[in-house]
């Protein structure tokens, strides 16, 4: 066959909707942008553990530490499911590990934000984890077969962490005073922050066309972002608390609130590298790593150990 | 002391060695050697704080007294606590991590079997539950011990410093005292000299199997079953206590 041929099969696959699979001839580009993706959201998954894991040995009560350490090994699942998926596109965990220790690869830039109280733990899975779940959901349906199937079982569990998120939330606003200022506070810091998660306005992002060929995306970034807004608000308004907006308005005509942008002179700060926590969570993830060389020769040298032994017997 | 009241004593110390080893474990999420084993430790640390918080939960039901869980474990001082001096001991590197779990999980895993056949029924039902869970821990210890033990050098003598500086703890793990006495009487205990004959056995094959050497004539440490410990065990409740007794009014 020759290569249009090849493509014909590949648009046609593309075209009705079916799932391209790790054996199929794809495009180079295709290829390239996948791998890019899949391998920042694999990383945003096990940078995520960080701040989140800050507050496993604090948590407040046995309830709320269970919970927590299950959803903090859900992100580290997430992360498996994720590299296991890029991998099969023909790169090795290895590398794409590497391009995250020497700061060549990205990460969610939210995960550059410290969680300071316990209200942020809250705030992380009900906006952080509702915010992923607006941008992610669409990839369950997304062309490439490995990557669609792990974000179902991605998309499921990232409900959950934004309920428990939300839980953890209302014990705070209908707590005590000083909880309820704990609650607020979290809010506040991260209000912004999780608005950045939809990316730079669509002005100056114009929506790749090939990502929307591809299913990688679905809506623009702004779309996502006023989609966010309008379905937090009312959430807001439940646990009592003020989104740290003055523009904040409803406004019928768009069926929509009416928002500030987030900083976006501080969005590209943190993306490139001056965020509060850039340089600690790189530094963590180079400690783990190096720190785990040893071990994992160790079982390398176990396994060859004893594969020899059995060569011999 | 009544029966009632050696009940509860003895159902502390379980739920609180479970709880502190839980809170070491839950010190390496996110920060494991790789996320395979990441992820693996994690699950353990959770199966541990689980079966702690079902503990400490009858606890404060045999107590009577109005206490929670949460009560029992955020508003207790370290001399108010039992666990075995083993698990408040540092996670050290990894092999120290997986030594000191290994000789608990082989512990654990004797001791949930026994406790399994208890007269109280609440207690026997918490032993079923966790001794599926203790299988599978130790499995994955002991195969880690294995591997450093022989493994490469550096991994061999990283896992044979642990063994050898851990040793002096386990001598407690098998103490008895007047709340056994009672409990075993009727039924409700585990007979720690059975499960110490067995631990032995089981932990000298696997030291054997994965080349470490096994301390002999070790002073053994004490204190646990008196509510005496070492100095980590402040720090740890300092940590872990920190936010419900700076709002000791708030529910969480
Ligand atoms: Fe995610
Ligand atoms: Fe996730
Ligand atoms: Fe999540």
């Amino acid at each position: 066959m020759e290569l249009n041929k090849f493509e014909d099969v590949f648009e046609g696959k593309l075209a009705k909707n079916e799932m391209v699979e790790p054996k199929d001839w794809m495009p180079d580009n295709y290829r390239k942008h996948l791998i890019r993706q899949i391998s920042q959201h694999a990383h945003s998954e096990i940078v995520g553990m960080l701040p989140e894991g800050n507050w496993i040995t604090r948590a407040p009560s046995l309830r709320s530490k269970v919970v927590l350490l299950a959803k903090v090994q859900d992100e580290g699942g997430h992360g498996l499911y994720l590299y296991t998926a890029a991998e099969t596109l023909g790169v090795s965990r290895d590398e794409l590990l590497n391009n995250l220790h020497t700061g060549k690869a990205k990460y969610s830039s939210i995960f550059n934000y410290p969680t300071l109280t316990w209200a942020d733990i809250g705030a992380v899975g009900w906006l952080v984890d509702g915010a992923a779940i607006m941008n992610q959901v669409m990839l369950q349906r997304t062309s490439y077969g490995p990557y669609a199937r792990a974000m179902v079982r991605i998309c499921k569990e990232e409900s959950f962490h934004q309920r428990q998120g939300f839980e953890i939330m209302t014990r705070l606003a209908f707590g005590t005073e000083d909880q309820k200022a704990m609650a607020q506070d979290a809010l506040n810091r991260w209000w912004y922050p999780t608005m950045m998660m939809f990316g730079p306005p669509d002005a100056e992002s114009p929506n790749s066309e090939n990502a929307m060929k591809w299913r990688i995306k679905r809506e623009t970034n702004d779309q996502l972002r006023q989609k966010f807004v309008n379905q937090t608000v009312p959430q807001v308004e439940y646990l009592g608390l003020t989104v740290p907006d003055a523009n904040l308005k409803w406004n019928e005509a768009k069926k929509g609130y009416d928002y500030s942008e987030p900083n976006w002179v501080e969005f590209k700060n943190v993306i490139s590298g001056n965020g509060p926590c850039n340089k600690e969570r790189l530094a963590a993830r180079n400690k783990a790593h190096d720190e785990g060389a040893w071990v994992r020769e160790a079982a390398q040298a176990f396994a060859k150990k004893r594969k020899e032994v059995y060569a011999a017997a | 002391m009544t029966t009632q009241e050696a009940l509860f004593q003895y159902t502390l110390r379980l739920g609180d060695t479970n709880l502190i080893l839980g809170q070491r474990l839950s010190e390496w999420t996110g920060h494991g050697p790789f996320l395979e084993e990441d992820l693996a430790l994690t699950n353990i640390a959770l199966d541990i704080t689980g079966t702690a918080k079902s503990l400490l939960e009858y606890a404060a039901t045999l107590e009577g007294k109005g206490r929670t869980e949460d009560d029992l474990a955020y508003f207790r001082n370290d001399r108010q606590y039992f666990n075995a001096q083993i698990t408040e001991q540092p996670n050290g590197d990894y092999a120290r991590t997986i030594v000191r779990q290994a000789i608990i999980d082989c512990f654990d895993f004797y001791f949930y079997t026994e406790l399994a056949k208890s007269k109280d029924e609440t207690l026997a039902g918490i032993a079923q539950k966790s001794i599926k869970e203790v299988t599978y821990h130790l499995r994955h210890t002991s195969s880690w011990v294995e591997r450093f033990g022989d493994g490469t050098e550096e991994s061999h003598n990283k896992a044979q410093t642990a063994v050898n500086e851990l040793w002096q703890y386990t001598g407690e793990l098998f103490e008895m005292n007047e709340v056994d006495a009672i409990l075993i009487k009727e039924g409700i205990a585990v007979d720690l000299k059975i499960v110490k004959e067995k631990w032995e056995k089981h932990i000298t094959e696997l030291l054997e199997k994965s080349t470490l050497t096994k301390p002999e004539n070790v002073f053994m440490q004490t204190g646990s079953r008196k509510g005496i410990h070492t100095e980590h065990l402040a720090y740890i409740l300092a940590e872990m206590q920190a936010l419900p007794r700076m709002f000791p009014d708030a529910k969480w």
